[in-house]
């Protein structure tokens, strides 16, 4: 068994209304310093067997086709140990 | 023999009622199609009406993409069937790549939900002949993921070959260049994100009026069909 995370994130050009917000609401919570915020997903992705060259494929190929929309997203995939 | 023209329906849809009432009203035959059924029991074109498909799970449309039915839509619009994909019907459309871009939140993160102006841009598509280029209408919109978003590569792309169909006068979105609704390069494949299935009748249109001005999507595609 393992455990392959995919971070997906909306591009850099893409303004992030949502992440706006929540930016925009910290500063009223007493938190300062914080310059931006940017909202992701998070898909954790359990294996039936290992994390190898050929199941990251799989998982890069799951990402490319439905976990993220490139045309406006980017996303990262790595194994948690 | 009369148009058929189908309306999708998948788990979460909501206006499937009013785009095959719109059918109707125009003088087609409505038919239902199914999001689990392969099929597209021989009709002349194809609806993807508005709503939640899959309650906008993973992103709005991701999942609807997939279905069977849209297998077979896919298929049946790269070979020319018209299809109409009116706002989560828009979404669909640009995740399934029949059209360019992406529909993100609304600036501001609101739902907007009011009537809105739209210039028309484009009558040389299969759903908009029955306008003429420059014409103002009113429709109703009703999203919170309805700013359409592409690179500026695909945007003048989309400019250049005239493939904006409608613009809005006072964008309520922040849609990239005021952009309500695009075509495919064949004309065949239109999406929008305003409603004109809920600007078909006097007593349910935008109130004060002008009521109807959504009805020429579905004129111009009967015409077109009928003259084919």
């Amino acid at each position: 068994m393992a455990r392959v995370v995919v971070d997906v994130m909306l591009k850099p050009e893409i303004l992030d209304p949502q992440g706006q917000a929540v930016n925009r609401a910290l500063p009223r919570l007493g938190f300062d310093g914080v310059v931006d915020v940017r909202q992701g997903k998070r898909f954790e992705v359990e294996l039936e067997g290992p994390a190898d060259e050929a199941a990251l494929a799989q998982v890069r190929e799951m990402a490319e086709k439905l976990l993220a929309n490139t045309v406006i997203e980017e996303y990262r995939v790595r194994v948690e140990n | 023999m009369s148009v058929r023209i189908g309306v999708v329906t998948f788990p979460g849809t909501q206006d499937d009622t009013d785009a095959l009432r719109a059918a109707r009203v125009v003088g087609a035959e409505p038919v239902a199609l199914w999001h689990r059924d392969p099929s597209l029991h021989g009709v002349d074109a194809v609806i993807l009406p508005g709503g939640f498909s899959y309650g906008d799970y993973l992103r709005a449309g991701a999942i609807a993409r997939f279905s069977p039915v849209m297998e077979a839509v896919i298929a049946a619009a790269r070979e020319g069937l018209p299809v109409l994909g009116i706002c989560n019907g828009f979404q669909i459309l640009c995740e399934s790549h029949l059209l360019p871009g992406a529909l993100i939140r609304n600036a501001g993160t609101l739902f907007v939900n009011r009537d809105v102006k739209l210039r028309v841009e484009s009558t040389s598509t299969a759903w908009t002949s029955d306008y003429s280029v420059g014409q103002q209408i009113v429709i109703p919109i009703k999203n919170g993921e309805g700013k359409f978003a592409a690179d500026e590569k695909t945007l003048d792309e989309l400019e250049a070959e005239g493939r904006v169909i409608a613009r809005y006068l006072d964008n309520p979105n922040g849609s990239a260049r005021d952009i309500a609704g695009i075509a495919n390069a064949a004309g065949n494949v239109v999406g929008l994100m305003p409603h004109p299935e809920h600007a078909i009748e006097e007593l349910t249109g935008p109130y004060p009026g002008p009521a109807t001005d959504g009805l020429p999507f579905f004129t111009s595609l009967l015409k077109q069909l009928v003259n084919a």
